[in-house]
Formats: C-alpha cells, sequence, structure tokens
C-alpha cells in the first residue's frame, strides 16, 4: 500500500470513529450538566469540601469561584514541586527552583502544560500523580465549566444566574473526564504504555554497556494528558517516547483521545440550546478548518520540503519510524489546532510549512476544535463577532440565538479577541529586541530563530503547551514571562467570556422574523470560517512574513 | 471574610479531596488493571539467557559491525533513557545540514553502496532519541556486512529481520518498522 493511501485511510478511520462518538459522548455531556441530582460519591465531595451545591451562581460569582479554585491550584502545585525531595516517591529529585515551580504550577493549572523541565529528570512519581495528573484533570474541567456556563446564557432566558461552578467542576471531572481517562488509561496499558511505580533501575544491555530502565506511573497520566488536552509529557519526549506510545494504534487512540471531547461539545451545545443545527454548524467550521491544517501539514511534511529533508531524503529528523511523516502530521495538526501541545515528533525540526501551520493553527486562537471547553467558548466568542459583522453589513440589530448583540457585548468579544494577540506579540518582540534573551535562549539562526520566539509565546498565550523545542525556555526571565503569559491568556478571556455570558442570560429572546440571519446553514459556517481566518490573519500576518513564510521562500 | 477568601478555602478543600481520588486513587486503579498485563505494564522487558537486557519498546546503543546499528540519537550520549528527546534543529539549519551530511557518506561507505541508496532514518535523529525501530529499507542495507561479519548465510540474517519486522498496524496505520534490539538478540542467540 502506498504511503499516500495508507494515510488517507488513517485520517478517515479517525474521522469515522469521532463521527460514531460525538453524537453519543456530547448528548451524554449535555445530560451531565443540565441534570439536577448528585451521585453518592458527588454529594460527599460537597460535603467534606463545604460547598452549598444547590446554589445558582451570578456570572460574577462563578468567575470569582474559577479564580478562586485556580489560584489554591497554582499555591497548591507551587508548594508542592518547592518540597518534593522531602516527599515519598521522589526518586531523589530535587525541589524546583522558585522561577521554575512558579512556570510548571501556572502551565499545569491554566491547562497549557508548557514544560521548561525534562520530566524524567525533575519531576518525581508522586509530583506526576498527585500533583500533575490532578491539574490535568480539573484544569479541563475548569474549561468545561466555562463553556457549559456561556451555553447556559444562551439557553436561558431573563435570568442573571449561570449556575453552580463547584458542581460543574466536580461533574465535568468525575462523570466525564475520569471513566474515560481510566478507560483509555488500561488500552494505553495493552498496547505497551508502563504503569508501575519503579525508578530508574540500570541494566547491562546486550552490547554489554549500560541503560537506566525508566518506569512510573505512565498510563494513568498519559490518558488524561491527551483527553483533558493538556499535553504535558510525564517525560521529555513527550509522546515520542516509546513509554508514552508505543505503537501506531496507540498513536491513533492517542489522537482519538485529544479530539473527542472538543468535537462532541459543539453537539453539547446544539442539544442545550434546543437546536442541534447550530452545534452543527459549529462543528462544521472547527472540523474544516482542522481538515486543512491536516492535509497542508501532511502533504508538506509527506513531500519533505527543504534542505535538510532534501538531503536526508525525508523529513524524518525529530519523528518516530513507527509513526512515520503521515502519523506525525496528523497529530501534529490535532495537538496545535485543540490546546494538547503533547508531541509525537518534533515541532522544531518540521519543514518549514508543517512547522508554519502547526504555528498558524496556534494563532487562530485554538478553536480548531480548540481545547476542552476552550475551543467551544472561543469558537461561540467568534460567531457572536460573525453575526455582529453580518449585521453591519445588512443594517440590522444582530442576534444569536434569539439573543441582541449590542456594544456590552461587541465590546467583550473585541476585548477576548485583542487579549491573546497583545499577550503573544508584545511579548514575542520583548525577547526577539532584547539582544542577551535572544543569545540566552534562541537556537537557530534567521528566520528559523524569530519562528522559535513566536511558537514559544503563542503556545503560552493560547495555552497550548507544545514548543519549537530548540528555544530554550529555562531561563528565570522566560519561566517568569511565560508563566505571566499562559495566566493572563487563560483567565483574562474566561473572566470575559463568563461577564459575556452574565450580559447575554438575562436578556429575553427577540422577535426572530424574515431579516433575522439564520446561523446554521452553509452561508453562516463560510462568514464563520472567514472571520476566524480573517482575525488572526489580519492580526498575525506580519509577523508570519518574517519567520516561517520567509523559511519557505527563501 | 470576603467572598474571595471563602472561596478559596472551599477551593482548597476541594483540590484536596480531588487530590487524593484523583492523585491516589485513580492512579493505583490503573496500577491494579495494568497487573493483569505485567509484562506490558512493567516496561515490555527482553531477557536473554534469563537475563534482562533492555526493552523491545526502548532503542538501544550499539556499535561494532556485527550488530544492527539503530538510527542516530539525541537522547543525551545516545540511547540514554534518562534524557529523552530531539535535536530540535530547523529544517535549514547548517550543522544538522552538515551532520546529515557526514551520516550518509559514512553509512554509504560503511555498507560500500551508492548515496542515494541511504534511507532517510539513516542519517537522521529520532523524536524519543529512543526509537527501537529503523525502517525495513535500513535493515536490509545492513544484512549483509552483518552476515559477513558473523560469518552467516545472508539468508539467515533477513530471516532474522524478517521475524523483527512488523507492518503497518491494520494494514495502514503507522510506517513498516525493524525492531533492532530484537534483531540483535536474535542474532546473539545464533551464537
Amino acid at each position: 500500500m502506498s504511503p499516500v493511501v495508507a494515510a488517507v485511510l488513517q485520517v478517515g478511520l479517525l474521522v469515522g470513529l469521532l463521527a460514531l462518538v460525538h453524537v453519543p459522548l456530547g448528548d451524554y455531556m449535555a445530560r451531565v450538566f443540565a441534570g439536577d441530582r448528585h451521585t453518592r460519591v458527588e454529594r460527599l465531595v460537597y460535603r467534606v469540601a463545604g460547598i452549598d451545591a444547590g446554589a445558582d451562581q451570578r456570572w460574577s460569582v462563578y468567575a470569582r469561584s474559577v479564580l478562586a479554585f485556580s489560584f489554591v491550584s497554582v499555591l497548591g502545585l507551587y508548594a508542592f514541586l518547592r518540597v518534593q525531595e522531602h516527599l515519598p516517591l521522589s526518586l531523589g529529585m530535587p525541589a524546583m527552583g522558585s522561577d521554575g515551580a512558579w512556570n510548571t504550577a501556572v502551565s499545569f493549572v491554566t491547562n497549557t502544560n508548557w514544560q521548561w523541565y525534562s520530566g524524567e529528570s525533575a519531576a518525581g512519581h508522586l509530583v506526576q500523580m498527585a500533583g500533575l495528573t490532578v491539574q490535568n484533570f480539573v484544569s479541563a474541567a475548569v474549561g468545561l465549566a466555562v463553556a457549559v456556563a456561556l451555553v447556559r446564557s444562551f439557553a436561558r432566558t431573563g435570568t442573571d444566574r449561570l449556575g453552580n461552578f463547584w458542581v460543574d467542576l466536580v461533574r465535568g471531572t468525575l462523570r466525564i473526564l475520569l471513566p474515560i481517562a481510566a478507560l483509555a488509561a488500561v488500552a494505553l496499558i495493552a498496547g505497551g504504555v508502563v504503569q508501575n511505580f519503579t525508578g530508574p533501575t540500570e541494566i547491562t544491555t546486550l552490547a554489554g554497556g549500560t541503560q537506566s530502565m525508566v518506569g512510573g506511573p505512565i498510563a494513568s497520566q498519559e490518558s488524561i494528558k491527551l483527553l483533558g488536552t493538556n499535553g504535558g509529557g510525564f517525560f521529555n519526549a513527550n509522546s515520542a517516547h516509546p513509554f508514552e506510545n508505543p505503537t501506531a494504534w496507540t498513536n491513533l487512540l492517542q489522537i482519538f483521545l485529544i479530539l473527542v471531547i472538543p468535537f462532541s461539545l459543539p453537539r453539547t451545545f446544539g442539544q442545550m440550546v434546543g437546536d442541534r443545527r447550530q452545534g452543527v454548524a459549529i462543528v462544521a467550521v472547527m472540523a474544516s478548518l482542522w481538515g486543512a491544517a491536516v492535509a497542508v501539514i501532511s502533504w508538506a511534511e509527506m513531500r519533505g520540503l527543504g534542505a535538510v529533508p532534501q538531503l536526508a531524503g525525508g523529513a524524518m529528523e525529530g519523528k518516530e519510524a513507527r509513526f512515520g511523516a503521515a502519523g506525525s502530521a496528523l497529530f501534529a495538526a490535532s495537538t496545535t489546532g485543540t490546546s494538547t501541545g503533547a508531541v509525537n515528533s518534533f515541532h522544531d525540526s518540521f519543514t518549514a510549512v508543517g512547522g508554519g501551520v502547526t504555528l498558524l493553527n496556534m494563532m487562530l486562537g485554538e478553536v480548531a476544535p480548540g481545547g476542552v471547553g476552550a475551543g467551544l467558548y472561543g469558537m461561540l466568542v467568534l460567531a457572536v463577532l460573525a453575526v455582529f459583522l453580518a449585521g453591519l453589513m445588512v443594517g440590522r440589530t444582530p442576534q444569536y440565538l434569539g439573543k441582541k448583540i449590542g456594544r456590552t457585548q461587541v465590546t467583550l468579544v473585541a476585548l477576548y479577541i485583542l487579549t491573546m494577540p497583545a499577550l503573544l506579540l508584545v511579548g514575542a518582540a520583548i525577547t526577539a529586541a532584547t539582544p542577551a534573551l535572544v543569545d540566552a535562549s534562541v537556537q537557530d539562526p534567521g528566520a528559523h530563530g524569530l519562528s522559535e520566539i513566536l511558537y514559544a509565546y503563542a503556545s503560552a498565550t493560547n495555552n497550548n503547551g507544545s514548543a519549537f523545542a530548540g528555544f530554550a525556555a529555562g531561563t528565570p526571565y522566560q519561566n517568569t514571562a511565560l508563566g505571566l503569559g499562559m495566566l493572563f491568556g487563560r483567565f483574562v478571556p474566561i473572566v470575559l467570556v463568563l461577564a459575556l455570558a452574565g450580559s447575554l442570560a438575562g436578556q429575553r429572546p427577540g422577535a426572530t422574523t424574515a431579516g433575522t440571519m439564520p446561523t446554521h446553514g452553509p452561508v453562516f459556517v463560510g462568514l464563520l470560517g472567514f472571520v476566524v481566518l480573517v482575525v488572526a490573519g489580519l492580526t498575525f500576518f506580519p509577523a508570519l512574513a518574517l519567520a516561517p513564510i520567509a523559511e519557505a521562500l527563501l | 471574610m470576603t467572598s474571595f477568601v471563602r472561596q478559596c478555602f472551599a477551593g482548597l478543600r476541594l483540590l484536596l479531596v480531588l487530590t487524593v481520588l484523583l492523585g491516589l486513587v485513580y492512579p493505583l486503579g490503573v496500577y491494579g488493571a495494568g497487573r493483569l498485563m505485567p509484562d506490558h505494564a512493567d516496561g515490555s522487558l527482553l531477557e536473554v539467557d534469563g537475563r534482562v537486557v533492555g526493552s523491545r519498546l526502548l532503542g538501544q546503543g550499539f556499535d561494532g559491525d556485527q550488530w544492527l546499528l539503530p538510527r542516530p540519537s539525541a537522547a543525551g550520549d545516545g540511547y540514554d533513557p534518562l534524557a529523552s528527546g530531539a535535536s530540535n534543529l530547523g529544517p535549514e539549519n547548517t550543522d544538522l545540514l552538515a551532520t546529515v551530511t557526514d551520516r550518509r557518506d559514512a553509512v554509504a561507505e560503511r555498507e560500500g553502496v551508492e548515496l542515494a541508496a541511504v534511507p532517510a532514518d539513516a542519517v537522521t535523529a529520532s523524536g524519543s532519541g529512543l526509537d527501537p525501530h529503523i525502517s525495513p529499507a535500513y535493515a536490509a542495507l545492513q544484512a549483509p556486512r552483518i552476515a559477513r561479519e558473523r560469518g552467516l548465510d545472508l539468508a539467515v540474517v533477513l530471516g532474522v529481520i524478517d521475524d523483527a519486522t512488523t507492518g503497518r498496524d491494520l494494514g495502514f496505520l503507522g510506517e513498516p518498522t525493524v525492531n533492532v534490539l530484537q534483531v540483535n538478540a536474535a542474532l546473539a542467540m545464533l551464537d
């Protein structure tokens, strides 16, 4: 079978599986968040934590709960990392320094999972499972909760209440993420992923050398790393490491886990607002953008454009033999289209076009299909913008799902859309304009070096976490600056989304007339896709022209 | 007490409860399930003459013409599981260009073939630095040398390589590969 046919079948199987699963999973998630019964375990959790599960929160209280939970999560994880040498199962790993611990704590709480450190030499087993794995679950559940609160603001009328953050958080974790992660972890072990508690043991190799055999609770972390679109690897090599991702079929399973919740949430959205066609329109835009990225990256990597791939006879630098160019490209498009950031191959060594598309994918704002929860609320914000632009064109008061898009809403949407690019471009510009910072961190000269800087800040501010890993990020300055980028890149948009939700929930639906633009169907899908591309294109074209585009053309 | 501080205390208590559930109970549960497949859960270890010589999943360094040689590795000094990773050098990087040129020359000379016959995986470092596989093309290229060095029939060496070759999963997932450690372990047993 030719590699191209195999690659097409591989994508086809993935799309088929997602098409099959997104309906039941989307409906299930809608039921989880709409129901008012608590399970016995949940009631116990609420009682121990002292949470009033019956309270229905205003947007400001909901936002304060998100921030409070994330604040204690950062502090807790920071403390954990600072004292790890005194804890059991630390394998003799030293405590992290203050800037490194800050960066890692923020990184995992914001669902970014940017890693300045190498897991195998910086994090013991207890930190990996009781610190990092826990945040993999709850940071994803925070994203889900915020998305659900926004969806409720379209579904509800004449109320200032958006639901209960604590209940949404616990249900998302225990009823959605935990069962799927547990099943996937067992499947990964069947594929060869390690799950034990041994430390590195030295063995004598076949040829008489020595090698350290590593171990750890890898499978349990691996499954939620992907399902929660987190991306933080147990090892430095992440999903390229054979103990994290041993075979071609575990590779496809990992890509499926990355995509399954983001592609199912539009169905949840459609169910909750009582009009499934609305969800279909959203998922159509997400799928088109993702499909385009898969096609372009696959083409570029399989063709092997560029000086080194041409000389070597293929773009295999930084890629594993068992995945090949096709399996690596599919993973790369999916990990950067969601805010995952796990890698099964190293994007820094991708062709200029392939690496450039992974960068562009993040700059779209992580909506193709985006992270767990974050992808849906990001796309809904862009949908509000699309409706507003269409309203300007035809001179009607814009409406989305019966809610008027007025000055308040447009202001919040504009602030949302400006936040990430401002953080990204200013952060990258400071590094690029400071020779000492360039010398300290940038590996490759010329246009590729600028790509490394842009990629680092795009990854941090979009909470992706992948890297052009030649960029040496573990310096005190970059740890601090990228940490701030992750923090503001996550929570400023979340507060704006919740404020938007608050302003929408109180409205009573306006009358739908012949002049109201339908927000389903191909016209709206085209418009929304156009808005996504134009917003990112206008914002980032100058930067991209100087970096990957210049590299591809020169 | 302000509302934010109160929320923080609720958040802290919830975080502790969830840490017990997700950070201890869940990994231990998965560990328990893994005990049903101990070979996989413990790293697919490979034994030769009752001695663990490595993992079928982790590449290891080989030096010498009697062995099937693995891909170049950027993990530490080569195939170091405590320093997994890639070179991360860009597609136009001049250092990488020089390295690949040297590797191609070396492989072509060692195997006595044309430069154009050297496959891509022979001259590029993998993502993990621990890639246990090479392409069937690179393995076939090395077979005559191994047969010569070990005084074996070429057919025997090709048979050993064939036993360690896997096609694409389901016929279309990933790429066909040859497991280097499995080949070398089988070669060692022939002695």
